[in-house]
């Protein structure tokens, strides 16, 4: 008909009024969001088939129940977690130490410009560096305190071996992020291979090397407070002994002392990094 | 006399990250001071190492050799708990992180509901997975019902907190835009907010799933039910063969996990 007619021409199903998705999205979105429930309804079923409810039921007369317990914290029982805390510090400060030492040969040799081979070597840390990270700090503290006996030193070695992958995976990136002129303009004054990471690559890294060496500790500290439920050492001895024993007031105190560590180590490695960037 | 032979004829490099000479020498004596101190005090039994170390052959052992046949129930019940924990629990983390996250949000929320979002999101930060997950075996008893709770209220602080930041983040004209139509509240998160931080949100929730897995293999030491379980059994009963396994089988859906969800966040984004 007349000129100004727009609609002439256009698809007969598009609609005048704008939506937000098309058609086809919405539905799309739907069976997604369909599929998700179906998945969670089946896995909730699965999971749930040897709960006792009449456990769950009762939770909230438990929850009162320990809560009562815990109430007023054993204070007079903090000279005694003194030593354990030193520990527990200690595994946290030697671990993140040995850790870190080992993860800059792997670290190395997993970042593209600086593996001496990419096809055997680098394929190799990348294992080491993954393994390393999907074993919790716990688990690697279950095997250590069965192979070489409860202590301190099943939670040094469980924490650097943890700390390997996580140290590992930011530096390797940090080193294949490294600037490439600057290495260039070393290698260009004809320095040996060990030379150019010196003079070139080093000084580029060492800032975000201590950066995620001090991140490392401050969620060293953390993990290294729950080591001792395997019975490798530090305060969480201490909270399994407690928890064992139902002294819930001692729990509480314990509970205090780790999070108030954990703040402070938190503020301190926070400082720390600040100052480095 | 050149003005030149004032100069060190030969190049050093330049101290980089600490100038100060005065704590150039006092660092390594402090981290000296502290190792002597921290070493001091450190027990070591080298007669009990010694022992440990054929004990430590053997897991090696066990470890290339997995016997994953001789406790495959233990481990395949052990598997299926840990798997429907991490699903369940991320979806309802999720769902519940995000009014939360909105909450915890400056540039949405009233003063009063921004304080009380961002200290839950902070009381769950701050507490391991491990210690809530003995206050729910606790309160709820032995079982994944008690992991599904821990790795949900853990996932809450970590997707809130991300989600919460990243809506803060969001860019205010679009905002202000929509706002200008006269949309409500719901309208204005709905149409300008939720467009922006969707894909983050699903990368998020890809990832915290990632991590709950790895988590449901520890809590099951507490008594959280899952592979963590089934794992500390093994090792408490010297069986490296199964404990190999049940290592391996968690590294590879740790691995596959981690390629999958890189994978699909990458094609949302």
């Amino acid at each position: 008909m007349s000129a100004l007619d727009t609609r002439r021409g256009e698809p007969p199903h598009y609609s005048q009024i704008w939506t937000f998705r098309t058609p086809r999205a919405q539905l799309t979105l739907w069976v997604g969001w369909l599929a998700l429930v179906a998945l969670f309804v089946w896995c909730w079923q699965v999971m749930n088939a040897n709960t006792l409810w009449i456990f769950v039921t009762d939770a909230p007369d438990q929850a009162m129940d320990i809560g009562s317990r815990m109430f007023p914290p054993r204070l007079a029982y903090l000279p005694e977690l003194l030593m354990p805390l030193w520990d527990t510090l200690n595994i946290a400060t030697l671990g993140t130490m040995g850790g870190v030492i080992l993860a800059v040969p792997v670290a190395f040799l997993a970042a593209r410009n600086t593996t001496p081979s990419a096809l055997l070597v680098r394929p190799l840390a990348l294992f080491i560096i993954v393994t390393s990270r999907s074993i919790n700090s716990l688990i690697w503290a279950l095997l250590l305190v069965a192979i070489i006996g409860p202590g301190l030193l099943a939670g040094i070695v469980a924490i650097a071996l943890r700390s390997i992958g996580f140290v590992g995976k930011l530096l390797y990136e940090a080193i294949e992020e490294s600037e490439a002129g600057q290495v260039e303009a070393v290698s260009a004054t004809g320095a040996a291979r060990a030379q150019v990471i010196h003079y070139g690559i080093v000084p580029q890294v060492l800032p975000a090397f201590w950066g995620i060496s001090m991140f490392r500790w401050d969620i060293n500290i953390r993990e290294s407070t729950i080591l001792g439920l395997v019975g490798a050492g530090g305060i969480g001895m201490k909270l399994q002994s407690s928890i064992d024993t139902l002294a819930w007031s001692q729990v509480a105190t314990i509970l205090i002392v780790i999070l108030g560590t954990v703040v402070v180590s938190e503020a301190l490695s926070a400082r720390v990094r600040q100052a480095l960037i | 006399m050149t003005p030149d032979s004032a100069y060190s004829r030969r190049w050093r490099r330049p101290p980089q990250l600490v100038t100060t000479r005065g704590w150039r020498l006092m660092l390594p004596l402090l981290v000296l001071a502290y190792l002597v101190l921290a070493l001091g005090s450190l027990e070591v039994d080298a007669g009990r190492v010694v022992e440990g170390l054929s004990r430590g052959a053997r897991f090696v052992q066990g470890f290339l050799q997995p016997d994953f046949t001789s406790r495959w129930q233990d481990i395949r019940q052990g598997l299926i708990e840990s798997l429907t924990m991490t699903l369940t629990a991320t979806v309802v983390g999720v769902l519940v992180s995000v009014p939360i996250g909105i909450g915890a949000a400056r540039n949405l929320s009233p003063r009063p509901v921004y304080l009380v979002c961002r200290s839950i999101v902070a009381v769950s930060r701050s507490l391991q997975e491990i210690i809530i997950a003995i206050f729910l075996v606790a309160m709820f008893g032995f079982g994944p019902f008690a992991g599904f709770l821990t790795l949900a209220f853990a996932s809450i602080g970590f997707v809130a907190k991300l989600l919460a930041d990243d809506i803060e983040e969001a860019s205010a004209s679009q905002i202000e835009a929509i706002r200008a139509t006269g949309a409500s509240g719901w309208q204005l998160i709905h149409y300008a907010i939720q467009p922006q931080v969707m894909p983050r949100l699903i990368g998020l929730s890809l990832y915290r799933l990632d991590i709950n897995f790895r988590e449901s293999a520890v809590i099951g030491i507490v008594g959280a039910g899952g592979i963590g379980a089934t794992l500390n059994t093994a090792i408490d009963r010297y069986e490296y063969d199964s404990a190999g396994a049940i290592l391996l089988l968690v590294i590879a859906i740790v691995m596959l996990s981690e390629y999958g969800s890189s994978h699909l966040r990458k094609y949302l984004q």
